[in-house]
């Protein structure tokens, strides 16, 4: 998000779901869209099927491969360097939006420098990706009318993944892809409402609509809204938060429907950390392993039980509705939040949902025009910033919302953690069909469970005959933090030397395992690589 | 538009887009043509035959889903021979299944039973004599009853054109033809995702939503739009309802983007959750660090909770106290949880698990 931000000026998905079924050329990078945006996956086979050409980069062997015109294998963690490649090639060869480039961007020219040495034989050496693949998906990007980015996790959860999403801006910008239908650079967001919680100022530099925390006429005006002194000091991240709960410099965590004790890396620094807390409040839907921590558990109501509005990734707004009663005395979220304010001394006084978001409309210049009255239609994209305005379908079409477009001159770095002699494999982790993030609600469901009732090590065929690991058999995976057992699966969906697991399930908690080491400015953990030993268990 | 035609349907002379279909320029006359196997956005394949009406100086009766208008054409939707055609085709299908309405879960939503009424026919003219195949009751998501099944393909072009997912085709031929995965498995052999386009596009209850099955018959059941709780894309879909209980979930094609009436294993198959005995009923305190749990009334718990943050605060500052956020829960909540972190707690000590 931060790298769009810098590059465009929002770091929204600039394009629309229903566009990727209608452009000429997808490329998909760090994404396996099948399985975890399903709908969004089958839009992409459906434009194949129609004849949009697909470009695949992913070390994994996914299922979008099997419909993809060019697949790009890279090494795990190499994608700045994939990305370079592509714009050297694109320079060299004159198959850039030069007219775009000159009346849109700025930054060109330290851009144009900074990739020069990343020529395919050069990048080759890096990423392992063949030089003559290399140029042939540089030249089908490049020719493509338009052409739309695709990327998610597997994008951003490395040290330099901000540097990796500004790449994938380069690379949009260069050809002329932002700001126009069926193209851009579109981030697949994991979570229902993860844009809204960003939207809506869940974030510690940020208030709602993404006004600073540190700008003083922002402040002023949630001063007067609020009527309340605000901190002009920006907050912690996550991860800082559980290193000052550590450092004892952060005494109450109140936590609202996450399970940090099962998404975070380095679980057992974690827990260590969440102990050291004075006052920690869960509310949440089930005893989590965080809320197992904590001194006060508050049962809450889940979506079905509840009024509210998601905003998707590709930024509409659309409404939940309450469809059945919450169980015993769970209360809604935000009947919660009110609840402990009031008795705080600071009055929260809402009768509904409805009533907040007319608030948020109030303060939100983003949302400004949305309502729940002309929710009741259906979804609207923000930015909507009118009554009658009818929302926005891409944005930055003939401006960026900075401006001028910003070319972010970037050098490989490589992952923080690489095997070695005493751990040998690749690890990278992520999420599979038939389950969702910490899987507290989808590990309660029969049809799910039945479908994939366990975590599986994905290990290549090759590498299986080495340890001597047959299908199902349990393995032992241990890496600098510490060790899970779980069964093998034997596939070539993961290259030789790398393995894969998902972090669905308490039983064998693979942030166990994962590197802490963070993006320095978007604070992401590098889940997709670090270094790990596998044995027969 | 320019390029109008002009045709005459049912005796009146309207005007067409060329290569619009009879059916589309029937529906948009509204006029109804009745359809088993036409489904939208897939391919018509023309299979069923039920849609079928007269054209002038045509051979034989054709079918208006595949037939495109011409100048001057001369369409006829309800003559009686027609009429004769359709309930043909309908009794054919009636007799080759176990179309038993008195336990089918599509009863009251079944478009063969709303045919065989429309078309006013009390019994089929030939024996009935299903062909006696075994259930595919090997999941839990997904029941299929072949049985029920009057091959209109529906499943076969939803799982190849809308979802892509390229498991169900046609097997055999003749009075041995089905539908089904590949080597003719269980849905649970198979490379089947269970997203379960089939059992929404399926006209009869061929293939049901197994967890559905007696929870409620149609006109019991309420429907309620949402959005829903797994991954960023934010489909649509209706919840159905009984007696407090989500009975099973759909999507709806009138509702649009962003999935246009399509969902995943998750979305469809996923709710098991909300109902799980393992909810959270009653809050709960620890008084002290490593004692148990006591259940506590909501007063309590935000008398508790108020009491210490307010300590927290005046002693160490209100940058002690930090608050997560969250990605699962509404807009409403997230604006109020940061603006409780910063106007009541006086913190920006607000973040939630996006980067995660």
């Amino acid at each position: 998000m931060a790298g769009l931000a810098a590059t465009f000026g929002s770091g929204a998905m600039t394009n629309s779901i229903d566009e990727i079924e209608f452009t000429d050329l997808i490329l998909a990078t760090g994404t396996n869209t099948t399985e975890n945006h399903p709908i969004i996956g089958m839009k992409v086979k459906r434009a194949v099927k129609k004849g949009t050409k697909l470009i695949v980069i992913d070390p994994r062997e996914i299922d979008l491969v099997k419909y993809a015109d060019i697949w790009l294998r890279q090494n795990p963690g190499t994608d700045v360097a994939v990305i370079n490649g592509l714009l050297n090639v694109i320079i060299a060869e004159g198959l850039y939006a030069k007219e775009y480039v000159k009346d849109r961007t700025e930054g060109f020219d330290a851009l144009k420098k900074a990739v020069e040495k990343y020529t395919p034989v050069y990048v080759e050496k890096i990423s392992g990706v063949p030089a003559e693949d290399l140029k042939k998906a540089a030249r089908m990007y490049a020719q493509a009318e338009r052409a739309s980015i695709l990327y998610a996790m597997g994008i951003t959860q490395h040290i330099s993944g901000t540097d990796n999403v500004k790449s994938m801006a380069n690379l949009s910008m260069l050809c002329g892809n932002v700001g126009i239908e069926g193209g851009g650079v579109n981030p697949l967001r994991g979570q229902n409402n993860v844009q809204g919680a960003c939207d809506m100022g869940g974030l510690p530099n940020v208030y709602p609509a993404y006004q600073q925390v540190a700008n003083e006429d922002a402040r002023k005006k949630f001063e007067a809204a609020w009527n309340a002194k605000l901190s002009p000091k920006p907050g912690l991240t996550i991860m800082e938060m559980m290193d000052a709960a550590g450092k004892g410099t952060i005494k109450a965590l109140y936590i609202m429907g996450e399970n940090p004790m099962l998404s975070d890396p380095d679980l057992h620094h974690v827990k260590e950390e969440l102990k050291k807390l004075d006052l920690m409040i869960v509310q949440d839907l089930f005893m989590t392993e965080t809320a197992q921590l904590a001194d006060v558990v508050l049962p809450v109501a889940s979506f079905a039980e509840k009024d509210g509005t998601f905003s998707n990734t590709e930024r509409r707004v659309q409404r939940v509705r309450k469809a059945v009663d919450a169980p015993g005395a769970a209360k809604a979220d935000w009947e919660v939040i009110c609840g402990i304010s009031n008795k705080m001394g600071y009055a929260m006084k809402y009768a509904s949902a409805k009533e907040i978001f007319e608030e948020v409309a109030k303060v939100t210049p983003s949302y400004a025009g949305i309502s729940y009255e002309r929710l009741e239609k259906g979804g609207i994209q923000w930015p909507c910033p009118t009554a009658e305005h009818q929302g926005t379908k891409f944005l930055h079409k003939d401006k960026f919302s900075r401006g001028l477009g910003l070319f972010t001159a970037i050098e490989y770095i490589a992952p923080n953690e690489l095997p070695d002699k005493q751990y040998p494999f690749l690890l990278s982790t992520g999420r599979v069909l038939y389950h969702y993030h910490t899987g507290t609600m989808t590990t309660r469901a029969e049809g799910l469970n039945e479908r994939c009732p366990e975590s599986l090590v994905e290990i290549n065929p090759a590498d299986a005959d080495k340890l001597k690991v047959s299908e199902g058999q349990k393995v032992k995976v241990t890496s600098r933090r510490g060790t899970v057992e779980a069964k093998a699966t034997i596939t070539k969906k993961s290259a030789p030397g790398s393995i894969f697991m998902n972090f669905h399930f308490a039983d064998a908690s693979v942030n166990l395992l994962t590197n802490p080491a963070l993006d320095p400015i978007g604070k992401i953990p590098e889940y997709k690589v670090c270094a790990v030993k596998v044995e027969a268990a | 538009m320019e390029n109008k035609i002009k045709v005459t349907l049912d005796g009146k002379e309207v005007s067409a887009d060329p290569g619009q279909t009879i059916l589309e320029l029937a529906r948009d006359n509204g006029i109804f043509i009745p359809t088993l196997c036409h489904y939208q956005k897939t391919t018509n394949v023309g299979a069923c035959r039920v849609c079928v009406v007269e054209v002038e100086n045509a051979r034989s009766l054709v079918a208006a889903c595949c037939m495109p208008v011409t100048p001057n054409m001369v369409i006829r939707t309800a003559t009686k021979a027609v009429r004769n055609a359709q309930k043909m085709i309908i009794e054919l299908l009636w007799s080759s299944g176990d179309h038993n309405c008195l336990s089918c879960e599509q009863n009251g939503q079944c478009e063969l039973q709303n045919l065989v009424y429309w078309l006013k026919i009390d019994q089929p003219r030939f024996e009935i004599k299903a062909p006696g195949y075994a259930l595919d009751n090997s999941n839990t998501m997904i029941m299929r009853d072949l049985n029920k099944c009057i091959l209109c393909g529906r499943c076969v072009r939803a799982c190849n054109e809308i979802q892509v997912n390229e498991v169900l085709d046609f097997a055999s031929r003749s009075s041995k033809a089905k539908v089904g995965p590949a080597f003719d498995d269980d849905y649970i052999n198979s490379s089947c995702v269970f997203c379960g386009e089939c059992l929404q596009v399926c006209p009869t209850g061929a293939i049901t939503f197994k967890q559905a099955k007696f929870g409620g018959r149609p006109w019991e059941l309420n429907k309620v739009r949402t959005t829903c709780t797994y991954c960023g894309v934010g489909c649509q879909m209706d919840l159905y309802t009984k007696d407090n209980k989500i009975v099973k979930v759909m999507g709806n094609r009138e509702y649009g983007s962003p999935n246009q009436g399509s969902l995943c294993v998750k979305g469809r198959f996923g709710m098991d959750f909300v109902a799980h005995p393992d909810r959270l009923k009653t809050p709960m305190i620890r008084y002290k660090k490593n004692e148990d749990f006591k259940e506590a009334s909501w007063d309590e718990a935000f008398k508790f909770i108020a009491d210490k943050l307010s300590k927290i605060k005046k002693e160490n500052g209100a940058d002690c106290i930090a608050g997560l956020s969250s990605a699962r829960c509404t807009n409403e909540e997230n604006y109020l949880f940061q603006k409780f972190m910063r106007a009541a707690i006086g913190t920006n000590n607000v973040d939630h698990c996006a980067r995660l």
